[in-house]
């Protein structure tokens, strides 16, 4: 391979450092009005009266948006394939509140400034309702969260509003309770995991305008654009043939962009009042009022034969979607069909569970998608069982995980929202990743642990985690690639870069399907009117799913130049070696260039253009094995990460610079869900979080070494070989960090974020 | 807490301020709440970027008399003579900086780069032959999503390393 498989550096090069304009932000217009939101000040409210009569008077003033005045339409605002499964129960301004920082009314006006001054004038009287704060709870609570008589499934997910259970799923192989009484061994474990923020550096940014030819154009930070077109149709009731959305450079997602936030509000304000209109999000506004990780509570229960396979893997689960049910259903089942897999000697195993609404701020997907949190619960209990059985957790984890050429009876059981696909993998070295961690952390000298003689004990502890590459038969992904005079090419997708550096590593894949360099391709995404379909960055999809279309593309471009050469020269074939076509008979050679300016201008002229899509039959899965090297004061509880090593096989790494950024920086997401990012609310359900000063996201200083390394896999149905690597390094941490902790000091939290004060509680406990 | 979404509610009237900005003096009319981010925005300098509001992430980094501040937090009025340095009026040292970046992959989303770039370049210009713990030090509020740090760290050693 020419250009698959290197270390190139990203298209975008100095772009991205200079005054260019590249993000959301730096292309509004300045004359944009300004729209601020008013939001909920109260967990759970009706709005009895909303007088937005003063407000509209102040000089400036241009559009104010309430429940009385916008669209009355039912949405989901989970950026997810159609028909969606997630309910539908969000209305873009309603007039219950069911969050602090839901809409209650919007301003657009000439400066910040004066919409911030109309925003205090609003006069709102709410009832105030008893909010479901306690998703423990929250089914069958007497205070029902979603009442309004529009809120719908689009197909059966077990939505049950009027008990607040936003979707439900159970599942089931084999007998589980015969398989538990009859194992030797068996656990049980309960486990707490919170809602975790993104916090991408970028916050929500986006602007709306009507263009020259009255249609709306929405610029916005999306991990989603197509999807973004499809919902804004939805919710404001206007053709999808009059919405464009375009996505700039994105200031990272990790999921939190995955979703409809401010888009229907600027397209509304730009409707209504004929001028671009723009909206950033505060900081707090992200914390509080965008997306956070669904919290759970994971009861997870194992039992193993005398030999330590694994026969049952019970897993039962309650999920907290907050105020709207977005990617309620598929995240919860992804933290069992992204975890149960990788123990396929089970003869039996069930999972199940509800997702409940609260009254906090919306869940929605995070990278992981339930996957990290089920990682946790299963992992944690693996290596509680192998203490139970007497081995070595490792040991443990090697005789019951799957192989290559293995499947699991889960993959068709469980999909995202509907019925999976069966698989047989062709790639898994996931044995041969725990192998090198090993080795690289000194397994065998390091684990348990080592006492360091001043009170200061070290522990090494480990977990293992899969993930998928896309949705099978679900994602589709398509690419356009047009060859320029000249002999370059542009390759247009619809893939979404949201820093990720799909736009790079898609260019590699099409300059190694054309047979050109890297530099030969001009890479455009993401512009629901310039390029084709693509349902956008999630799912670990891009490498995966836009990865095999442009491939598809590229290698038909490359057979289209080649057959439109051998028109031009008379004879039977032609062969493009990457810079000249020769003729079939070995007679006549043409530069690309030449050939490329002969057909735009002067010989046999026409374009060429060629389209390709994608969906997967399967969903190969990237595997990792991941070591935490933990280090605990005895006397003080205080615990510091050392190391953490991770071992990735996700096929061929296209671009394994990049790769293993995608890898170091999952890796340390997870670890702040697993030791810093605590979550606090007040008693009315006030995130108290909702900034750096008080969430506590890992800085430079928190962490000691990282290091990623990837094993030699090759993916068959992937591009070169390729499977995903964009949210597998962020599965393990927590588990790994827990099994570490308790490895050192004999203290086992099952609760999210592991802190110096919880160990120390523990510690004291034991005294 | 000053931030470009809350301001101080205080308003006595335009201010004018001198800013002398990538060598370039500019005067302006500022309210006397703007915080220099705010300034710097509406005069297009794009690559000053605003994340946290408060003053802890180190994206709306600029240059104040050869110092790096938090622009989102710092009042333009008290910048008011003084020299600021965007990531403009280092060119040549932040490309040479991303060069070795992008040949590390360390480049992802890029939103928080020109504030972490400024702040090695100011790190460089105050520490003589800093130790990793002086980088991180150095380089602690500025906060990166992205990546895991160390990919930065790795840069800096070897950007570190070529200036010797």
């Amino acid at each position: 391979m020419k250009v698959v498989n290197k270390s190139l550096p990203k298209k975008e090069g100095h772009g991205l450092i200079e005054d260019r304009l590249s993000y959301t932000n730096d292309l509004a217009p300045s004359n944009a009005l300004k729209v601020k939101v008013l939001r909920s000040p109260y967990a759970f409210a009706k709005i009895e009266d909303i007088d937005v009569s003063s407000a509209e008077k102040i000089p400036g003033v241009r559009c104010i948006l309430t429940h009385k005045n916008v669209p009355r339409n039912i949405i989901t605002r989970a950026g997810q394939g159609y028909p969606e499964p997630s309910p539908h129960d969000k209305f873009i301004i309603d007039e219950y509140v069911r969050y602090i920082g839901d809409e209650v009314a919007a301003v657009a006006a000439e400066t910040i400034d004066i919409a911030e001054k109309a925003i205090k004038e609003i006069k709102v009287k709410y009832k105030v309702l008893s909010p479901v704060l306690d998703f423990e709870k929250a089914e069958g609570n007497e205070s029902v969260i979603h009442m309004e008589k529009e809120a719908h499934e689009m197909f059966p997910i077990g939505f049950n509003p009027v008990k607040n259970i936003a979707a439900e799923y159970h599942m089931h192989f084999g007998d589980v309770d015969k398989a538990l009484s009859d194992s030797k061994y068996i656990v049980k474990e309960r486990y707490y995991t919170q809602a975790q923020a993104h916090t991408a550096m970028e916050v929500h940014t986006c602007f709306a305008y009507i263009d020259t030819y009255g249609r709306l154009t929405i610029v916005t930070s999306s991990q989603v654009p197509f999807h973004v077109r499809r919902i804004t149709s939805h919710a404001l009731g206007i053709p999808l043939s009059s919405i464009r959305v375009i996505k700039p450079r994105v200031g990272g997602g990790f999921g939190g962009k995955q979703a409809v936030h401010g888009e229907l509000l600027v397209a509304l304000a730009a409707l209504r009042t004929g001028r671009p209109a723009k909206l950033i999000y505060t900081r707090e506004e992200v914390f509080e009022a965008t997306y956070t990780r669904h919290p759970m509570r994971l009861d997870v229960t194992m039992g193993a034969d005398e030999n330590g396979i694994i026969k049952v893997i019970d897993m039962d689960l309650l999920s907290n979607t907050g105020a709207y049910g977005e990617h309620a259903l598929t995240v919860f089942m992804v933290a069992g069909s992204k975890t149960m897999p990788l123990y396929n000697k089970a003869i039996a195993g069930r999972f199940g569970g509800k997702v409940v609404y609260t009254n906090n701020t919306p869940a929605g997907a995070y990278r992981g998608y339930g996957a990290i949190q089920g990682n946790f619960a299963l992992e944690a209990t693996v290596d509680k069982l192998a203490e139970k059985i007497g081995m070595d957790p490792m040991e443990l984890r090697r005789i019951n995980v799957i192989g290559e050429n293995e499947g699991s009876p889960v993959f068709k059981i469980m999909g995202e929202g509907t019925e999976g696909v069966d698989m047989i993998l062709d790639s898994c070295k996931i044995k041969e990743c725990m192998t090198r961690g090993m080795e690289l952390t000194d397994y065998k000298n390091k684990y348990p642990r080592q006492d360091m003689g001043n009170g200061k004990v070290r522990g090494l502890g480990s977990a293992i985690c899969m993930q998928g590459s896309g949705i099978a038969g679900i994602d589709m992904a398509s690419a356009v690639i047009k060859l320029n005079d000249e002999g370059f090419f542009n390759l247009i997708i619809g893939a979404t870069d949201i820093g990720t550096g799909s736009d790079t590593i898609l260019s590699q894949i099409a300059a190694e399907g054309l047979n050109v360099p890297y530099e030969k391709v001009v890479v455009h995404s993401s512009d629901t009117d310039l390029g084709p379909f693509d349902t956008g960055a999630y799912a670990s999809s891009t490498t995966y799913v836009s990865g095999n279309a442009v491939k598809k593309a590229a290698v038909k471009m490359k057979e289209l130049i080649e057959k439109t050469a051998a028109e031009i020269f008379e004879t039977d074939n032609a062969d493009f070696d990457g810079e000249n076509i020769i003729s079939s008979d070995g007679k006549q050679t043409i530069s690309l260039s030449e050939f490329s300016n002969k057909l735009y201008y002067s010989a046999g002229q026409k374009q060429l253009m060629t389209c390709e899509s994608f969906v997967g039959d399967v969903s190969p899965a990237p595997f990792m094995a991941g070591f935490a090297e933990v280090e605990v004061d005895t006397e003080t509880g205080k615990v510091e990460l050392l190391d953490y090593t991770a071992v990735v096989d996700c096929g061929t790494p296209i671009n394994p610079n990049l790769a293993r950024a995608q890898v170091e920086g999952g890796l340390l997401q997870g670890i702040g869900m697993a030791m810093f990012e605590n979550v606090k609310y007040a008693d009315n359900g006030k995130l108290l979080t909702n900034n750096f000063l008080s969430y506590k996201i890992p800085t430079r200083k928190d962490i000691g070494s990282i290091r990623v390394e990837f094993i030699e896999s090759f993916e068959p149905s992937g591009p070169y070989g390729a499977k995903s690597v964009g949210e597998i390094g962020i599965d393990t941490p927590p588990a790994a960090i827990a099994n570490a902790v308790y490895n050192a000091v004999g203290v086992r939290i099952n609760q999210l974020p592991i802190t110096s004060e919880k160990i120390l509680d523990e510690l004291n406990k034991r005294k | 807490m000053l931030s470009s979404g809350k301001k101080s509610t205080f308003r006595g009237g335009k201010m004018k301020i001198s800013l002398n900005i990538n060598n370039y003096i500019r005067n302006i009319d500022i309210e006397p709440g703007d915080v220099l981010y705010d300034v710097l925005n509406k005069l297009g300098y794009t690559s000053v970027r605003n994340s946290c509001d408060t003053g802890c992430c180190g994206t709306c980094t600029v240059l104040l008399d050869g110092e790096p501040v938090p622009s989102c937090s710092y009042l333009a009025v008290k910048a008011d003579g003084k020299s600021i340095t965007t990531i403009e009026g280092v060119k040549e040292e932040a490309e040479k900086i991303n060069n070795y970046m992008l040949n590390e992959g360390a480049v992802q989303c890029g939103y928080c780069n020109p504030g972490f770039i400024l702040t090695v370049i100011a790190m460089k210009n105050e520490i003589k032959d800093p130790t990793e713990t002086d980088i991180k030090n150095y380089l602690v509020g500025n906060l990166c999503r992205c990546s895991g740090y160390v990919g930065h760290l790795r840069v800096i050693k070897k950007y570190l390393e070529a200036i010797k």
